[in-house]
């Protein structure tokens, strides 16, 4: 029964025909499309961005030195994340936990960070229905927060996966890169926005 | 090799029924999952069918009043989003979903329960859209959703619109993933890229194209459900909102999806024409390059739906061009379909019919597109029905009668049985000449200037007798489809019993029993050429003339041996869990229900969780 | 792509292929400078004229970085590349042309609406 053992033995060589892993492409193709979604976004922030009203313009309220904090403690969240996939490409699984924490721990203190902005613009007259600054401004950050905010379940998620014992071996390491690749974009995602909302000045 | 044995009870064992509804529910077998695609985007397509008939009872007389104005636009409305994405598109994704895996060597998918996720999302989003009719009203903008309208209809119409859209959005994603994903990765041994089924050609580019544009239609989609639901203003014309953003990002979602809904026929249409030609596709390189050409284009075109918006005489020119540019690779197509019939030995059964009914239907609505892309002539055109006779010859006349040549074309293979020939004729003329008699006089009334989406029109305009033709025209297209589903149900238990490959086909699906085994190939085959499964059926003597090598089909029957030893995966529960909050979050925006939201929410976040820590173990078969 | 089945990498062949923790920490360091230099030009009156090719060449600087290093696309299978690259320029050419249209145009976007 050569053909059976043949069969047998070829589903279980995960063989490709590429010789790519299967999650690593599908993620990378998520991530191409991801492109577009916030590059949509970015687009109507910058048709609007000078249509204010009477509220807030960007320069008026935007606080750059908070910002810029905000972004680096995600900048080094990246940092974690990569130490993370190193620890576990190494088999040390309490490694792979404590960056898998500090990650997702950076990642809370952006969100918080975010969620502070946000409350402050309100507060001082921006809300989503100021002005299409306002609109534009709220849903492209607000998306990207709710993009880094999965980022945090699914590292939480990785972090128990770990500690059932479910990321051992040589497949072990998969999960984490699929899911580090997600975080390091959003992360990317924000390099452009705090560039490109942020920093560029408006009229 | 061992494999873990899943858990049998707690909330994360594997569910284990094959047959039976809860065998259906839980199902991650692709061919399950493209008959379950394709029995429901049927009856969407009897829903769509019924508006459609309405609409034209409406318009057969002039001052109608079958329906009142705002009826019709619930109907004019719905038809469209049903058509275009409750039944083209998923009937492509049920051919897609049962015969990838089966034309490339594959066992399954690469992804099985992301692949039911993507049913569950479409059958769902599809009920949730439909339950506007009973739960405040269907969508009425119509189903290009055209801001600052659909931001200000009242009512819960275009709420349910820019929220279902999203759920079926997601379903398209994912599953444009999955299969490329699947394309690229699981080919069986030496199937090469150049060696794949035209089909498979083509369902790789509008995976492409479902992959980029959807995002698009999402930020739009989200971005009039803020304005509606949250006061912002993105299309709010007195904050400074501008209505022709929604139409950039929707065209630029809007005219990749026509491609990404005629490209899947087209790939039909080139298997099914080398079949019943007993040739090979003519030119497959061509043909290959050609829709790889229409995907790449067709990201330049799109905003010649906007010709008559004022975007000046520079944008206006550039995209006349790329837009007359997009009909050469188009054209490559249809000469290298004309160069396979050439010198073929026909044969007219009722899949060719289709398949050749395609081709010049398509013709005609590609010329009367091109016509479109003559700018001062589309300033006339536009929103009459010379557009509207346009795209129902490209999307009826061309992806429905591809996707009727696939159904029956494929129909012996999913259910081991043939469809009858007579009614299938029957079927095919009824249809043929139905459609013409509807969309064909709609050219002339649109030149005269009838214009569209509109729910009625005064009796001196000249337009009495072609209106009702077109309305006799749809009651024919109707009493096709009772044929055909009349030939479905009765051969179901009396139909011809299908051998592996009743019609001496080229491919790989043909050389497995009908219907396939669950693991599909016994033994992965070794590919050592394009149209391989012909090969190994025909060898050329010197003269060059085919020689049969053994009696093909008829020797390859279901094994008893059944397939010991090869591992499948499991069902699974979660992709329905995952997609059932969705509507639940859907229908908690509709009526600003914030804890149904977040009810909804933690259903699909749940079922996602459930998704990710089940056991992963396979079953040995 | 070729007809034979290739294996999936193996983890010991891509542990050779990564960089070290170290180069890891010294790449984070480098974007943490360049986000440091891009806020300090933000400040800097004389610069004012050259802040926005400045800063969208630092922001692309940063990208590539994290795209190339933490992202491991320079040590991985180009097919990943194109997919990520596919989605960039799409995404920059269609909106390119969609921004160049609505500023281009004969009567500009729609109008900057000041009640102030």
């Amino acid at each position: 029964m050569a053909a059976h053992e043949a069969a047998v033995a070829a589903h279980d060589d995960h063989q490709t025909s590429t010789g790519l892993d299967n999650t690593k492409l599908a993620m990378w193709a998520f991530l191409g499309s991801e492109c577009l979604f916030f590059g949509s976004m970015i687009s109507t922030y910058l048709l609007y961005r000078n249509n204010v009203l009477d509220g807030p313009t960007p320069h008026e309220i935007y606080d750059i030195p908070y910002t810029s904090v905000s972004s680096f403690v995600l900048l080094m969240s990246s940092l974690t994340m990569v130490l993370a996939l190193n620890a576990i490409q190494r088999r040390d699984q309490r490694a792979l936990r404590s960056w898998l924490l500090a990650t997702a721990f950076l990642g809370l203190c952006f969100i918080g960070g975010q969620i502070y902005e946000f409350t402050t613009f309100v507060h001082e007259g921006l809300t989503m229905s100021t002005s299409t600054f306002g609109s534009s401004f709220f849903v492209l950050t607000g998306f990207h927060g709710a993009h880094v905010t999965v980022g945090i379940l699914m590292l939480l998620t990785l972090y128990g996966l770990s500690l059932a014992g479910k990321l051992e071996g040589p497949e072990g390491a998969r999960p984490v890169e699929f899911i580090g690749l997600y975080w390091h974009f959003v992360d990317i995602v924000w390099i452009v926005i705090f560039t490109v909302v942020y920093l560029v000045p408006t009229e | 090799m061992a494999t873990v044995a899943a858990p049998r009870r707690g909330l994360l064992a594997r569910p284990t029924a094959k047959t039976g509804v809860w065998g259906w529910v839980t199902t991650v077998d692709h061919k399950k999952i493209g008959i379950l695609y394709g029995v429901t985007a049927f009856v969407f397509f009897i829903l769509g069918g019924l508006e459609a008939i309405a609409i034209r009872l409406q318009l057969a007389q002039p001052n109608g009043d079958v329906l009142t104005a705002e009826a019709y636009n619930q109907f004019f409305t719905m038809h469209g989003i049903t058509m275009i994405f409750l039944v083209v598109m998923p009937f492509g994704v049920a051919l897609m979903n049962f015969f990838i895996p089966l034309m490339i060597g594959a066992r399954d998918v690469a992804f099985p329960r992301l692949n039911a996720f993507s049913y569950w999302c479409f059958a769902l989003g599809g009920v949730f859209i439909y339950s506007s009719f009973f739960f405040g009203g269907a969508p009425d903008g119509g189903w290009f959703g055209y801001a600052p309208l659909s931001v200000q209809l009242p009512g819960a119409g275009m709420t349910y619109y820019s929220l279902g859209l999203q759920i079926l959005g997601i379903a398209s994603l994912a599953g444009a993933v999955n299969f490329i994903v699947t394309i690229l990765n699981m080919r069986a041994p030496g199937m090469t890229l150049m060696r794949m089924p035209v089909f498979i050609w083509m369902v790789l580019v509008t995976s492409f194209l479902l992959l980029f544009a959807m995002p698009v239609i999402a930020v739009a989609l989200f971005q009039l459900m803020f304005d509606r639901v949250f006061e912002a203003n993105f299309f709010n014309p007195a904050a400074g909102g501008d209505p022709l953003l929604w139409q950039h990002l929707f065209w630029l979602f809007g005219h990749p999806e026509v491609y990404i809904m005629i490209l899947p026929a087209m790939g039909i249409v080139s298997d099914v024409l080398p079949t019943f030609a007993r040739k090979p596709i003519f030119g497959y390189a061509a043909i290959v390059f050609a829709g790889a050409a229409i995907g790449f284009m067709g990201w330049g075109v799109w905003a010649h739906h906007m010709f008559a918006t004022g975007l000046g005489p520079v944008a206006n020119s550039a995209f006349a061009l790329t837009t007359m540019f997009i009909a050469v690779p188009t054209g490559v197509k249809i000469f290298n379909w004309l160069g396979t019939l050439w010198g073929g030995q026909i044969r007219f059964k009722t899949p060719m019919l289709f398949a050749i009914g395609f081709v010049a239907m398509f013709i005609i609505g590609g010329l009367s597109g091109v016509t479109h892309a003559i700018v001062p002539h589309d300033r006339q055109q536009t929103d009459t029905y010379y557009v509207v006779a346009h795209f129902h010859y490209v999307l009826f006349g061309g992806a429905i009668f591809g996707i009727f040549a696939g159904l029956y074309y494929w129909w012996p293979k999913i259910f081991g049985r043939l469809l009858s020939e007579k009614l299938g004729k029957l079927h095919f003329w009824l249809m043929f000449i139905g459609f013409n008699l509807t969309f064909g006089p709609m050219h002339i009334v649109g030149l005269q200037g009838m214009p569209r989406r509109t729910y009625t029109y005064p009796d001196n305009m000249g337009w009495d007798l072609m209106n009702m033709i077109e309305t006799v025209g749809a009651v024919v297209i109707a009493v096709s489809i009772l044929v055909f589903l009349f030939n479905a149900v009765v051969t179901r238990k009396r139909g011809e019993v299908a051998t592996a490959d009743p019609w001496d086909a080229r491919t790989l699906e043909w050389s497995i029993p009908s219907p396939p085994p669950e693991y599909n190939f016994k033994e992965i085959p070794l590919v050592k050429d394009r149209d391989d499964w012909w090969h190994r059926k025909y060898a050329p003597t010197p003269e060059g003339e085919p020689v049969r090598v053994f009696a093909g089909g008829a020797d390859v029957e279901a094994d008893d041996d059944d397939g010991h030893g090869i591992h499948l995966p499991s069902p699974s529960y979660f992709p329905v869990v995952a997609s059932a909050g969705l509507p639940v979050m859907g229908w908690g925006v509709v009526y600003t229900a914030w804890p149904v939201v977040a009810l909804g929410g933690l259903v699909t976040l749940l079922g996602i969780f459930g998704w990710a820590f089940e056991p992963s173990a396979e079953e040995d078969h | 792509m070729d007809a034979p089945l290739h294996p999936a990498p193996r983890e010991h062949e891509e542990l050779e292929h990564h960089p070290s923790p170290r180069k890891y920490v010294a790449i984070a360091v480098i974007l943490a400078i360049v986000t440091a230099i891009e806020v300090a030009i933000y400040y800097i009156p004389a610069l004012f004229d050259f802040i926005v090719p400045l800063l969208l060449a630092f922001a692309v600087i940063k990208f590539i970085f994290v795209a190339l290093y933490f992202m491991h696309l320079k040590f991985d299978s180009k097919v990943f590349r194109r997919f990520f690259l596919i989605g960039i320029f799409l995404a920059l050419a269609i909106f390119g042309v969609v921004l160049a249209i609505f500023f281009l145009a004969q009567n500009g976007p729609a109008p900057v609406l000041t009640d102030r």
